[in-house]
Order: C-alpha cells, then structure tokens, then sequence
C-alpha cells in the first residue's frame, strides 16, 4: 500500500496548491486577503453543493437535479424568506424533506437515481421558474451580512470551506451513523443484515443531500443579493466533478467530505486561473475540462502504482 | 448445567421456506441448545443457506414456527451469524465495521471501544493475527477478511453471542488458521456458547461437531450425534457417491511439449494439470493473474484465445449478475460463432444446452437469471464459459470454493477428460485433495516458488513441508 493511495487527500490538497501557486505567480495581487476572499468567494455555494452531491454518491446514487434544486432553494431564499420568514423557511424545510422522501422512494421502488434525479431536475427547475418567472428578488440581510462578514486573519471563503470541511468530516466521518451511511455505499446488504432500515439511511443521506442543497442556495442568494430560475444549473456537474477531484469515487462508499470541499476551491480557481491566462471564455470550459482530466489522470496512475505494490 | 440453560436457543418446528415454486425448505425441525456445536451438512442447494436465513431472522417462514429464548428477536436471543460469502464494507476500517454491527456503540470515544472489542475478539479466536483495527478492510486478504467476519461474530457487540452460525468460516483460511478457529469453536460451546456450522470440508464437521444435521432437497434426511456418522456415511447421506479419500493416481501420461513458463519457474505442458499451492495468500493467485494477463491482449481478444480463465471470487471477477445463465455462459465464445459482428443466436444456446447437460447445471431453463442458482451452480457456469472457449490453457484461481462434493468430482471428471484431449491446466487451489489431482504441483511459499512436487511426491506431508519455513528466520 503506497503512501499517497492510503492517504487519498493528498492528491487534492497537491493540486490546489499547485493551481494556487500559479494563480499567485501569474498573478501576485491575488495573494492578500481581499484578493483571496474574490477568488473563492463563489466557492462556498459550491463546496456546499459539492457536499450534498458527496452525500448521495456516498450511497451509490448520483444526483443528476441538485443545480436545479439550488436554484429553486435560492429563489424561494430571494423571494418567501425574504418577504415572509416563516413561510420560506417551512418551504425550505419542506424541500429538505422532499429530498428525504425521494431517497426513500428510490430505494423502496428500487429505482435508478440517475433517471429519478434527471426527472426531479425539471420539476424543481418547473418550480423555480413558477416562483421567480425573471431574473429578480432580494437576498434577507441577514444573509448578506453573513456572507460578506469580514473574519480577521483569514476572508470569510477560506473561514467557511474550514468549518464546512470540519463540520462534514465530523459528520460523515468520525460519528457512528456516517460510519453506517457510508458502510451503506461499501455493502448495502452487510448494513441491512446487521438490522438497520436501508430505507431510513438512504432517506437519511438524501434527506442530509437535501440541507446541503439549501444552505447551497441561501449562500448563493447571500453572494449575489438575487435569484433566477436558472442561477446554478451548473452545480450539477461542478459538484459531481469536485467530488471526483476531492478523492471520491462513483462506488463503494468511499468519499472525503474535506477532499470535496478542497475539490470544490480547485474547481473555482480554475476558472478564475484561466481568466488571469486571458482565456477566452469560448475556451475556457474545455480548459476546465482539460484541468480536470489531468488531475484524475495524476490520480489513477497513482494508484495503479499503488496496486501493483 | 440446569435447565434454565439448556433451554433451546432457537426452536424449528415444520418451517417451510418457499421463493415462488422453489421449495428452498421444506418443513424442516430442528433445536439449538447451549453448549451444542450442530454440523450442518448437504450439497449445494440442499437449503442450508435459507435455514440459516430462517435462523438469523433474516427471512421469515412461508409456514411453521421459528421460536427464540429471551425475547422475540434473534438478535435478541444472542444469534449472530458470519456468512459464506464475504459481507464486510470494504471502504470501512476493521473496528468501524465491528460498528456496522453493533449499533450499540454509540456516543463520544466509540472508535476506542470498537477497537478494543475487535481487537479482544480477535485475540480470542485468532492468537497472533496481526490484523490492524484501523485499518481498512479493502487493503487486507481475502484470508484476513475472513477473520474480521468471524471476529466481528463472536464479538460481546452489547450482549453475548449465545449462537453463533459459521458458514463455511474456513473456506478461505490457511489450515494453520483454520485450526485457530476450531479450537475456539470447541472452546466456545465448552463455555455454553453453541454454534452451527456448516462446512463443506467434513474433516471440520466431524472435529468440531457434537451432533450432525444433513440437509437435502430442502429436507433434514438424517440429524444423528456425531460419534454415530462414519463419513461414507455422511456422503452417502447427502446423496453423493463418497469421495475417493487421498490421491487419485493418475496414470502417467505423456505430456506435450511446454505451453507455458514464466519468469518465476511456474511452468506446463501441453496435457498437463499442473497444481499451485501453498498457504493461502502466498503469491499463487497473483501468480496466475500475471500469466494471464501477458498471454492476453487488452486491445483485441482474436477468435481463439490463448488462455481462459476461472475465477475462485464470483461476484467480483466471475458471474456477470444481471445477465442470464445462458449469456454468462456464451460470453466467452460469441466471437467465433458470429457473422459479420452480429451474434448468432443458435448457435449461442445450442452451445449453452450442451454444457448445461455435460456439466450438469441444476436448472430448467438456461434463460434464467444467473442468480437464481446456487455458488455451486454458479461455478459450473463459469467453468463451462471457460470450457466452451478453443482456449489451449486453462487458468483457475481456487475455483472450487464452497462448492459440494458430488460437484467437485464432477468437475475433476471432466478436467482430467478435458486435459486428455490436450489442454493445459494451471490450478491454485486450498484443498489438498484438489492439488492431488494434479500431474505436478508448484508449492508457493512468500510469493517464490518452493517446491516442485511430480507425480507420487504429491502428498499433504510435502506440500506441507514446503509450505512452512522449517526454520527460524535468521
């Protein structure tokens, strides 16, 4: 067992700071505490997204409707919680535990989520629209206050990605039930002898995927003051990305909430990297993709190494 | 011992288990006490598989009456079972695990106390094992794994374990590790613990057992305390003729000219079956997949390959699950029956009818879920896609794990007929009787070659030998 395959991190933590470093050379105004706050600030809607998609893939699902469920959280965020606090916030919750219901249902009727979640993906997007019909609303202040809240030391980006990670890490896994949840994605039918109820642990992930997705989109609606129906379809595969890139892996359970939310800041600084390249943005997608593939490439040769140990 | 404890555990009475039209069980009664070790024995199908379900509450009776001592629970009742096929999360660590299964380990410091436990069971059944609680069970050995499960079994986990079903807890342990775990089975239902074990290795069952169950066509045929079996007995009893006891010799013949030889030493000709052995995890199967992998090309397989291979780990490198019998079995030959790329679909299952009959797959339709049969059977299948195929070499990595007796000399039979008509065989296998079937034998031992054994010179005595280090290492 090699080093860097036993501890899976590494290779996330390596290509952040690769990516940063030539950010900073490229780019050396970047490396203040203003100049990092701007390069991650979007990172903390997406590190959340990227969590909540961590949490499905934990169970061996994939969820294909989460940019369009951050984009219905946002704007009932922009709209009822702003107007009528209590109304938004019992919507919000009972989109929490829509999420819930969903993993239950899938599970129950053995459904593929992948075809489950595409299908939710344009109920929730139906909703958005039906919501905010254009580009509008106010984010609540309180929510503006938080995410431009300004922490000595570090920006509030790099403070929130620290306590996401450590708050999921916690969660996922150090506690007893994330042990089980994700010992659901490792062996489904080994979980269920042992008497649990899979379909209270999937409802369980998909109903923790679903606070996750929420939270996505109040930071979104807290950084851009406003919503659209459309805000954050892009998360959908920007978080299944940052998941990969953080250490994680489409089967078997094994995830790494830090890794992701690492995942997610690389993914961000990508993309502000390519700007400061003067890109242009009709490439920069491809660019993206390009990065993304080197460092999935980085990893596999890395543990095939590993393997052949 | 007063009566309060010899109370049974678990009681049967006339429990039916139907799935659809197959009667898996079929009114079966049966009591477990305190202190009884039950041999549970039968061929592959027989039902033992559900009767275990039936015990461990992991399936209900289609009818009778299963009833459990304190509590209505089998878990309650202090029933754990270790399963024949290896049921661990693999992305998990040893002790978290341990926590899967005991949902009582609860609250803040609960990593400390499930490495404690693990570690205690382990100690207890496995003196000297050196498996680590922390670390994650997909870097350990199959070997390894196998301890955890049985670990995880006999673990306090919150209350005793008062029943513990093995069920074939030794199929992949080494024999040195194998002893391990009898002698604290013996110890265990000398403390007033019982067990049930089921094991195709009847060595084991007449060692440990006190009383022997033998199951077939889902029926209990013959439940008698062990001293009363004789094993012509036991095999005569599960329906299969007895097994030839020690080697078959088998006649010297001639050997065509040499197929197959690696850098290692491993080495065969044409005609041969030639035997790889040793402690398990020594090197063999890593041996044969590195064979096969340089005999066959990644990027284009040809119409006749080289080398096929047999796989012993169904579920990860054999069975393909979503598809039929029939599929699984043509996989391997859809090229040289196709015209023009598209697959020619009489051929396809003349070819699957004939080795269903040949190798006597148990099953109406060969177009029928792979599933739906049982190890045993599952294996035939895959020997048959391995048959089906030109291939002049046949690779199998202990491809007999968990499959009965009267499979096993079938098996042999058609190998040995197999091998007359020119086929090479390399065979990694754990079981001694199997490697006596074999023409020569390479013993592995820390991932070298030790020992090359031919014809007479094979025997327990000196695979052993070549098996352990004799001395100290210096």
């Amino acid at each position: 067992m090699s080093f860097l395959a036993r501890h899976r991190i590494i290779l996330p933590v390596v290509s952040l700071a690769v990516l940063l470093a030539a950010t900073f050379y490229m780019q050396p105004r970047a490396m203040s505490y203003f100049g990092l706050n701007l390069l991650f600030n979007l990172a903390v809607p997406i590190a959340l997204a990227t969590i909540a998609q961590m949490l499905i893939i934990m169970v061996n699902d994939i969820d294909l409707s989460l940019g369009a469920f951050v984009s219905l959280a946002a704007c009932v965020t922009a709209t009822s919680l702003n107007d009528a606090p209590l109304l938004g916030a019992l919507i919000l919750l009972g989109l929490i535990l829509s999420y819930a219901l969903l993993g239950a249902v899938i599970h129950m009727l053995e459904l593929p989520a992948i075809v489950v979640t595409l299908g939710m993906s344009f109920v929730w997007g139906g909703i958005a629209l039906f919501i905010l019909p254009a580009p509008g609303g106010v984010s609540p202040d309180w929510l503006r206050t938080l995410m431009t809240v300004k922490p000595p030391i570090a920006p509030m980006a790099v403070v929130a990605a620290v306590i996401i990670a450590a708050v999921t890490h916690l969660l996922i896994m150090r506690s007893g039930i994330g042990t089980v949840l994700r010992g659901v994605g490792g062996n489904a039918r080994s979980v269920a002898r042992a008497g649990w109820s899979l379909v209270r642990l999937k409802a369980l992930a998909y109903g923790l995927a679903g606070l996750f997705g929420v939270l996505a989109g109040m930071a979104l609606v807290g950084l851009t003051t406003s919503a659209d129906a459309n805000i954050a379809l892009r998360y959908t595969l920007l978080s299944i990305a940052g998941v990969i890139l953080g250490g994680g892996e489409f089967i078997g359970g094994r995830v790494s909430p830090t890794g992701a939310v690492i995942g997610a800041l690389t993914l961000t600084l990508a993309a502000s990297f390519l700007s400061f390249m003067r890109l242009s943005p009709d490439w920069q997608i491809g660019a993206q993709g390009a990065i993304l593939i080197l460092v999935l490439t980085a990893r596999l040769i890395f543990s095939r190494k590993g393997a052949e140990e | 011992m007063s009566d309060h404890e010899n109370a049974p555990i678990v009681t049967l009475t006339d429990a039916a288990k139907h799935f659809g039209p197959v009667r898996a069980l079929d009114g079966v009664s049966l009591s477990v006490s305190l202190g009884d070790c039950i041999g549970l024995v039968g061929h592959n199908g027989a039902g033992k598989s559900t009767l275990v379900n039936l015990i461990n509450g992991g399936l209900a009776p289609s009818s009778g009456k299963i009833a459990f001592a304190q509590g209505q629970t089998a878990f309650g009742a202090g029933v754990r079972s270790v399963f024949q096929e290896l049921s661990l999360c693999a992305n998990l660590t040893v002790a978290e695990n341990l926590r899967i299964a005991h949902s009582a380990l609860n609250g803040f410091g609960w990593r400390r106390r499930a490495r404690a436990e693990i570690r205690a069971s382990l100690d207890a059944v496995f003196p000297g094992h050196g498996i680590d609680p922390d670390a994650e069970v997909g870097t350990l050995s199959i070997a390894e794994r196998q301890m955890v499960e049985i670990a995880i079994g006999f673990a306090s986990r919150g209350s005793e374990a008062r029943l513990v079903i093995l069920d074939e807890p030794t199929s992949a342990l080494d024999a040195a590790i194998a002893r391990q775990l009898l002698a604290h089975v013996k110890q265990f239902c000398a403390n007033g613990g019982a067990v049930v074990f089921i094991s195709h290795m009847l060595g084991e069952v007449f060692e440990v057992a006190s009383r022997i169950v033998v199951l077939k066509d889902g029926k209990v045929v013959a439940e008698r305390p062990t001293p009363e079996f004789t094993r012509a007995g036991l095999v005569d009893a599960m329906g299969h003729v007895a097994a030839e006891s020690g080697g078959v010799a088998t006649a010297r013949r001639d050997f065509g000219p040499e197929v197959v030889r690696t850098d290692q030493g491993l080495s065969a000709r044409r005609g041969e079956i030639v035997g790889l052995s040793g402690l398990a995890g020594h090197g063999q199967a890593a041996a044969l997949a590195r064979l096969f992998l340089s005999r066959s090309s990644a990027w284009h397989a040809g119409k006749t390959p080289d080398v096929v291979f047999v796989a012993g780990d169904r579920p990860r490198d054999g069975v393909l699950p979503l598809w039929s019998i029939l599929r699984n079995i043509s996989i391997s030959i859809l090229r040289n029956d196709a015209t023009r790329g598209m697959v020619n679909r009489q051929a396809e299952a003349a070819v699957a009818k004939d080795w269903k009959t040949r190798i006597g797959i148990r099953t109406d339709d060969v177009t029928n879920p792979v599933l739906s049969l049982s190890g045993g059977n599952q294996q035939k299948v895959l020997f048959a896609r391995a048959l089906a195929s030109p291939a002049p070499v046949v690779i199998m990595d202990d491809p007999m794990r968990g499959v009965d007796v009267g499979t096993k000399q079938d098996v042999y039979a058609m190998i040995r007929a197999e091998a007359a008509r020119g086929r090479t065989f390399l065979w990694y296998s754990t079981e001694t009787e199997e490697i006596c079937q074999c023409d020569r034998v390479f013993v592995f031992r820390n991932h070298a070659i030790s020992a090359e054994l031919n014809g007479t010179d094979i025997t327990e005595e000196k695979i052993l030998e070549a098996s352990f280090e004799m001395r100290e290492a210096s």
